[in-house]
């Protein structure tokens, strides 16, 4: 597998209230390849979504840089257009993203206007519309979002991202607003497209089971930056940094099992406090406020590391980094 | 004696264009004080509705049948004075979607205020501003909030402070059933695992009865001793959450604890599970197991039994003709 995308170094800063500066992505590093799902981790604010945006060229990073297939992103508009065909944006709510006047033929053949999709139109929608497993798709012509079912209008919004051919999706909480019955078929087609069409995608959520069933790997975010990138049976199975294992320990409903691979068996590690504020961040390891390790007190002198260092920047590659001076004591190879 | 809470053959219609559309079509339930129960089902199946009947909260289109127990009474036929005292002393709600109910141009301190100046409660000794606000000061802290953000406004709150306020507003008369509404849609999984742990800390201090609607059987699962599972207006199993989770016995439950997998379990890694088929039309139901067009062990005698709850193992009942067939294999 190829690169597809790469976020180099990548910063997006919003002007908060009162003049200050909201550092909402602040350093990132992050590869998806050709035919890969990665997933996105973190709880709500840690700038997932301001990532995303930011790899469709919707905002502007203050500093960084994006390349897609090894070329920076295009600055002009038509080169922006032209690359959106290929990374497209699939958003939580399929209702709001569909015109409630639109039929489903017009919301899907809406794109293919835009970009001047050269061929027969009537059957490119058709093929978009039951390789999002809305078949026969006819049937789906001339009904409108009000006649359809959740399920049904996020599959509507997924067929007009394909109707493009796009290489990437990037779908930010794809399933959040559909019911359970029907998330798994949604995430089945998010397989079944990679599987046919070698389509990767970057899948926003925090909802870990979704990237335990559909991600190659996992990045985890927190305020602004990721603090753990693998695959997913390792980051998932046996979570290195503090942040991670307090994510997947509040999962667990038998709060007495260890998490595999990790030294804490002590049940949910429900963090207090509220996700932290991107237009202070705090110094050293920002997470260091909020985490359990040093609230159960650290050797002295890795605690002032915690308090004071700024963690290295990870690479976002492909094998298991953790941004932690802890778990890098414990493994000095990595 | 009575129990806290109890529905008996409970069937609620609403009048519409549409004419009576079903939504709640026969329950039984008992809840008992310190007692946590979760109901989980698919959007439309009835969970709210059935939840509003409870402190006769539904519009007048909703036709009630059945009874209503409350302590033993009627709630149907009780006076309005008598709901009202009710209402906020003997049992709450925390709607779904009631973060977003806040009074935007009133500050969270006042808005608790008002039913504690009303009805007394929270532990305020007189209706005295002074007396009413230490209570308001002690509810937020209560769950978990500075008492300094009573003189917050609702914007200034994330998700999560609002849906603890909408906790302490729920709790301002200490009432002795809560029933919360998909407390924690929305949340992200931090926050939410925040809220759950004050609701299961409340039941434990307190010894209220709670009763939680979600349609994520994994967050029930985290709160609630037993779980009861609705489908089409029904309930379709009940019986301890660990069971339920793990070992349902009916098909629909076992769809439904497969669509949220357990993070490590290899089954489902790279296999989401989804349930085909379109959720059920409360007005244009199917005969016989309202489930068969969907269920995948269907056999012919369920296009045509009406099947009634029967028991699984003691203490754990499913609606399903094939109920030892399906109990026997674990999800
Ligand atoms: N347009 C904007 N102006 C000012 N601040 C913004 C803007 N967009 C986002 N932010 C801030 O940047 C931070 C990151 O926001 P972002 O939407 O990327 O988070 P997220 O991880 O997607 O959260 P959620 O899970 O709630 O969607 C937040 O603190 C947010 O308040
Ligand atoms: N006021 C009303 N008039 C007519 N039908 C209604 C009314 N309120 C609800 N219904 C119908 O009653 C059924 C049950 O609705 P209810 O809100 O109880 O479902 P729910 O299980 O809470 O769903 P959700 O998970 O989406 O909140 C649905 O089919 C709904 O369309
Ligand atoms: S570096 Fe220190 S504060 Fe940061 S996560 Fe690791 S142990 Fe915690
Ligand atoms: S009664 Fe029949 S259709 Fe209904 S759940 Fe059981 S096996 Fe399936
Ligand atoms: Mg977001
Ligand atoms: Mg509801």
């Amino acid at each position: 597998m190829s690169e597809l995308i790469r976020a180099e170094d990548l910063s997006v800063r919003f002007k908060a209230r009162g003049g200050a500066t909201a550092r909402a992505v602040d350093g990132v590093e992050l590869t998806v390849r050709k035919g890969e799902i990665v997933a996105l981790v973190g709880e709500s604010g840690c700038g997932k979504t301001s990532l995303a945006r930011s790899l469709l060229g919707l905002v502007q990073p203050a500093q960084g840089v994006i390349r897609f297939e090894g070329e920076p992103l295009p600055t002009t508009a038509k080169g922006l257009k032209a690359y959106r065909r290929q990374a497209q944006l699939v958003l939580q709510d399929p209702t709001g993203a569909l015109n409630p006047r639109h039929s489903v033929y017009e919301a899907v053949a809406e794109g293919l206007r835009i970009h001047k999709v050269p061929g027969d139109e009537r059957e490119l929608v058709a093929d978009a519309l039951s390789r999002a497993g809305l078949r026969p798709p006819e049937r789906y012509f001339l009904a409108f979002p009000h006649e359809l079912s959740g399920g049904q209008r996020q599959r509507v919004v997924i067929a007009g991202a394909l109707a493009l051919q796009p290489k990437l999706l990037i779908a930010d909480e794809p399933v959040a607003s559909l019911d359970a019955s029907v998330r798994g078929e949604i995430l089945a087609l998010l397989l079944k497209l990679r599987q046919d069409l070698d389509l990767a995608a970057l899948v926003v959520t925090h909802d870990l089971g979704l990237a335990w069933n559909i991600a190659d790997r996992v990045a985890v975010m927190y305020l602004g930056r990721l603090v753990e990138v693998g695959p997913v049976e390792e980051v998932l199975t046996a979570p290195k940094h503090p942040y991670t294992q307090a994510l997947l320990s509040v999962l667990s409903e038998t709060p007495e099992e260890p998490l595999a691979g990790s030294s804490i068996s002590t049940g949910p590690i429900v963090l207090s406090g509220e996700p932290p504020d991107p237009t202070r961040i705090p110094s050293g390891c920002r997470f260091h406020p909020r985490c359990p390790l040093v609230a159960a007190g650290l050797p002295e002198e890795m605690e002032r590391r915690c308090r004071t260092e700024d963690v290295p920047i990870l690479s976002g590659g492909q094998d298991t980094q953790v941004a932690c001076h802890v778990a890098a004591a414990r493994q000095p190879t990595s | 004696m009575s129990a806290l809470l109890e529905l008996r053959d409970l069937t609620i219609d609403y009048r519409s264009r549409r004419g009576l559309v079903p939504a709640v079509r026969g329950v039984n339930l008992t809840l008992e004080a310190g007692q946590t129960l979760g109901m989980a089902g698919e959007s439309g199946c009835g969970k709210s509705t059935l939840a509003m009947s409870v402190l006769r909260l539904l519009p007048k289109t909703a036709v009630i049948g059945g009874e209503v127990l409350l302590d033993g009474e009627d709630v149907r036929t009780m006076s309005w004075g008598r709901l009202r005292a009710v209402r906020w002393a003997g049992a709450s709600v925390v709607f779904q979607g009631a973060m977003h109910a806040l009074n935007p141009v009133l500050r969270v301190g006042d808005q608790l205020a008002e039913p504690i100046t009303l009805h007394g409660g929270a532990g305020a000794k007189s209706s005295s501003p002074a007396d009413v606000e230490r209570a308001v000061g002690e509810l937020l802290e209560r769950v978990g909030l500075p008492r300094r953000h009573a003189k917050a406004y609702p914007h200034e709150l994330s998700g999560g402070q609002k849906q603890r306020v909408m906790i302490a507003m729920a709790l301002a008369c200490g009432p002795r059933l809560v029933i919360a509404d998909e407390p924690t849609t929305a949340l992200d999984v931090m926050v939410q695992a925040q809220v759950l742990k004050l609701l299961a800390e409340l039941v434990s201090e307190s010894g209220i009865g709670l009763m939680m609607i979600s349609h994520d059987l994994s967050v029930l699962a985290q709160t609630c001793q037993r779980l009861a599972v609705m489908y089409a207006g029904r309930m379709v199993e009940l019986g301890p959450s660990a069971q339920v989770m793990h070992e349902p016995a009916h098909p629909y439950s076992k769809a439904l604890a497969a669509a949220f997998p357990t993070v490590g379990d290899p089954a489902s890694r790279m296999a989401p599970q989804g349930l085909p088929g379109d959720p059920p039309d409360p007005t244009n139901l199917p005969g016989g197991c309202p489930f068969h067009p969907r269920c995948p062990v269907s056999t012919v005698e369920c296009e045509s039994t009406d099947v009634l709850l029967r028991q699984a193992d003691p203490g754990h009942q499913a609606a399903c003709i094939r109920i030892e067939e399906v109990a026997g294999e674990p999800v």
